[in-house]
């Protein structure tokens, strides 16, 4: 609340770079402008139309009745350089925008339609602005690209190493099915954030059975996993009719999976949040030990979703690099960190250790680079699009 | 809606000024003053949830600072190899604590996070008064030095007194209870503040610093003021009468601040103290059931008055001379003899512990307890040769076990003048 007043007051008297928040207690201040914005039905007025280059926050309060939102273009007045979207009536939302000098073009648009109510805005060299650089949209494009490209080929192997695993376990040959399990699940861990986005599909294919619903059936992974690593009492196998009806089942599900991330299309954020949305994973049901309970195969998964988290950061890489290479650096330092505390568990060249032999003290330095990892990555997506 | 605090010169605020109606004013040894508004005295003798206390100062606030109600202590273990990193973060923990112990949240000061990132403050204290937060921190034994390996090339400054504690009579200490790199007391009049504070400063911490315990206390059980009306703890027995407060400023100076010369090694610690936690279990259901006359037997008080049992009233000095029919009338083992300046050598103690209960054990038994904390000048003097004696002595030990232990070195207040100061920067610069 503070924070706004002061705000408000010295973007009055703004003329050079730093808005003096000097009675802050903060580290050294870094806000450049801050232009609070009112939009109404017919009007929208700014507090300035001159800011200094460098971070501007616009602060828009919508006091209209109708939802509105609000744009700065580029000086053609077409380029997006920000924008922020569905602002009720009543409420107040920051648009942050890292701007170079230059004209720009401010818009409300009450309603959400037409050319909006527009003003000229000038941003002023403050000689802070040397970092400043755009992303390309063809950056974008190779990044968004790249990731469609790598989810299809994860779908597509994950449908032939399911078909390896479940040939095995519909001819009894439970040995072989055991240590194919984990190998076909990593395909599915790598992309679990967009396999979940099927919201029909997930619970249907990996479902654990603490999860299931009263009157639901289990089917998926899982339910073949507690078949193979039965518990020692009050369990009753499966019959080979029974095997063969879950495995077409889960085969046919992958197939669906494939089908539909065939013409997928992923936009940066879709591919940050997903990339944090997989560490997620990892922290909740991964690091417990609570996602493959029979089997203890959860350091498999875990290794999957960071590769999958992995591949999506470094596909963001380049664009990171031009709006926050610190972060960047960061989170790559960070991705090594928790990698070789993995390797430390590795067996042979593709597995690793049960994780109930994983004792707490190992789980809870597995959990500490995690959260270092995860706190750094959750800027990663604000950081592109500022 | 809160205002900042005044630029902070000498301590003497202007809100400290404007509310001198209820101030309660602090005397702290080296010459450092600070003042504190008491917007509404809540009658229980802390100080409103108006009131801030300046970050910066001579002495970290959270020492002296009239004991507010409310406690979330955790300690940290430094996951990071890097002397950089870790001063990173004292600073980076010194200005969120500054901006929180305004009343003020995370990252005040700076632009907004975008609106695709997370905020920077976790918002569960928007809103919400300052509540008379106060940030503490403290250095563990093995920051200096861990496994043998000087980890951040402050080995040769290891105070000689930072060591881990000794094992005292009937300790069964929990490792996950105990010791930690660094430790941060946070206290305030409401515990959803102390709370945001201590998860706030664990979030900055990540990939730097992982939280390894953490205690959460309410209803304090020590006053360290003379304006504050001694607190009972959850043996029904008013606890710290005879706390050193803050209003003795040259005990005060003898056994709370760490003065230039004390240790050699360790002159950055001068204008500093020692942190010592104990968490303490107390039998509960076993003391309730005994009889009236052991229990103020054992602590050697009247549980109504808290006067000691030789006579007067809860100030009197206990006459632990006077005998009755049948020894003594303070017995042998009572905890008022034991813990006595005249039984240790003349020490004072300076304690700010806070009641504690983390629910029911796998028995059914309350896992409830006195969160001890102390601060002192010298734990090998102050604190060691006392523990010792109550451990082997004390009649209470029969209804306490110890469960968690620490010991930190509290390094002195950041530079209260230019307010760029960070909590350890006479150590690491």
């Amino acid at each position: 609340m503070r924070l706004q007043l002061v705000a408000a007051a010295c973007a009055v008297a703004l003329s050079s770079t730093a808005c003096g928040l000097t009675e802050s207690n903060g580290p050294s201040v870094a806000t450049d402008g801050t232009v609070t914005v009112t939009s109404t039905d017919d009007a929208c007025e700014l507090s300035t139309d001159q800011v200094g280059s460098g971070n501007v926050v616009f602060e828009v309060t919508n006091a209209g009745n109708q939802v509105t939102e609000f744009y700065v273009y580029g000086d053609d007045g077409l380029r997006i350089v920000g924008e922020v979207e569905n602002v009720g009536p009543g409420l107040t939302r920051d648009l942050v925008l890292r701007a170079a000098p230059g004209s720009y073009v401010a818009s409300c648009r009450p309603g959400m339609s037409g050319e909006g109510i527009r003003h000229g805005f000038t941003v002023t060299d403050s000689g802070d602005d040397a970092a400043i650089q755009g992303v390309t949209q063809a950056a974008i494009d190779t990044a968004t690209d790249q990731y469609a490209d790598y989810v299809r080929d994860q779908a597509s192997q994950l449908v032939d190493r399911t078909a390896e695993f479940l040939a095995a376990y519909r001819s009894g040959d439970d040995d072989e099915a055991r240590r194919l399990f984990p190998l076909a699940r990593v395909h599915w861990e790598r992309i679990e954030t967009v396999a979940e986005s099927f919201g029909d599909l997930d619970p249907l294919t990996d479902l654990r059975e603490a999860d299931l619903e009263p009157g639901h059936k289990w089917t998926g992974w899982h339910r073949l996993e507690k078949d193979l690593w039965p518990p020692a009492k009050g369990y009753t196998p499966l019959t080979d009719a029974e095997r063969a009806t879950y495995a077409d089942d889960l085969a046919g599900n992958i197939a669906i999976l494939d089908s539909r991330v065939e013409d997928l299309e992923f936009t940066v954020d879709q591919i940050g949040n997903g990339s944090k949305g997989l560490l997620d994973e990892v922290a909740t049901g991964k690091i417990t030990g609570e996602e493959d309970i029979w089997s203890h195969t959860d350091l498999y998964d875990f290794q999957a979703n960071v590769d999958g988290a992995r591949v999506a950061f470094e596909g963001l890489e380049p664009l990171l690099e031009v709006k926050d290479p610190e972060l960047a650096k960061t989170i790559a330092a960070r991705f090594t960190a928790l990698q070789s505390l993995l390797d430390e568990h590795r067996v042979g060249e593709d597995g690793f250790v049960s994780y109930d032999t994983v004792t707490t003290a190992q789980r809870k330095g597995l959990s500490d680079a995690v959260n270092a990892l995860s706190e750094p990555l959750s800027r990663m997506t604000g950081a592109i699009t500022l | 809606m809160t205002e900042p605090s005044a630029p902070h010169t000498r301590g003497v605020s202007r809100r400290g000024l404007l509310g001198a109606a209820g101030a309660l004013s602090v005397g702290a040894g080296a010459g450092g003053f600070a003042l504190a508004r008491a917007a509404a005295d809540d009658g229980a003798g802390t100080a409103g949830k108006g009131t801030t206390y300046p970050f910066h100062g001579t002495h970290q606030a959270g020492i002296l600072t009239p004991a507010q109600d409310r406690l979330h202590f955790a300690a940290f273990d430094v996951t990071t190899d890097s002397r950089a990193a870790l001063v990173a973060l004292l600073q980076e923990w010194s200005a969120a604590a500054a901006s929180m112990t305004a009343g003020q949240p995370v990252g005040s000061g700076e632009p907004p996070a975008p609106y695709d990132g997370p905020p920077a403050d976790t918002g569960e204290a928007l809103g919400l008064p300052a509540s008379g937060l106060t940030l503490t921190f403290g250095f563990g034994p093995t920051l200096f030095e861990k496994d043998g390996r000087d980890r951040f090339g402050i080995r040769a400054r290891r105070p000689e007194p930072l060591r881990v504690l000794p094992h005292f009579p009937a300790d069964n200490l929990d490792p996950a209870r105990s010791n930690g790199d660094l430790c941060v007391q946070a206290c305030a009049d409401d515990p959803q503040v102390a709370v945001h504070a201590i998860r706030n400063l664990a979030r900055i911490g990540f990939g730097t610093a992982a939280m390894r315990w953490s205690q959460l206390g309410f209803g304090r059980t020590s006053s360290t003021s003379t304006a504050q009306t001694t607190p009972r703890n959850l043996f029904g027995f008013k606890d710290g009468t005879a706390n050193l407060t803050s209003q003795d400023a040259s005990d005060v100076d003898d056994f709370v601040w760490v003065d230039r010369g004390d240790d050699g090694a360790a002159d950055w610690l001068t204008g500093g103290s020692y942190l010592v936690a104990r968490r303490i279990r107390m039998h509960l259901e076993t003391w309730d059931r005994t009889s009236l006359r052991e229990q103020e037997a054992l602590v050697g008080r009247d549980r109504t008055e808290g006067a000691p049992l030789s006579g007067g009233t809860e100030f009197t000095e206990p006459d632990l001379d006077l005998e009755g029919n049948d020894g003594p009338l303070v017995p042998l083992d009572a905890h008022v003899r034991l813990a006595h300046p005249s039984v240790n050598g003349g020490t004072r103690m300076l304690r700010r512990g806070y009641s504690f209960t983390d629910g029911v054990d796998d028995l059914g038994r309350l896992d409830a307890g006195l969160f001890f904390l102390a601060f002192v000048r010298d734990p090998d003097r102050h604190y060691i040769p006392m523990q010792t004696r109550l451990s082997q002595q004390d009649g209470l030990m029969e209804y306490l076990q110890h469960t968690g232990s620490g010991l930190f070195a509290v390094p002195p207040g950041t530079d209260s003048v230019n307010r760029g100061g960070w909590v350890g920067e006479s150590l690491f610069s």
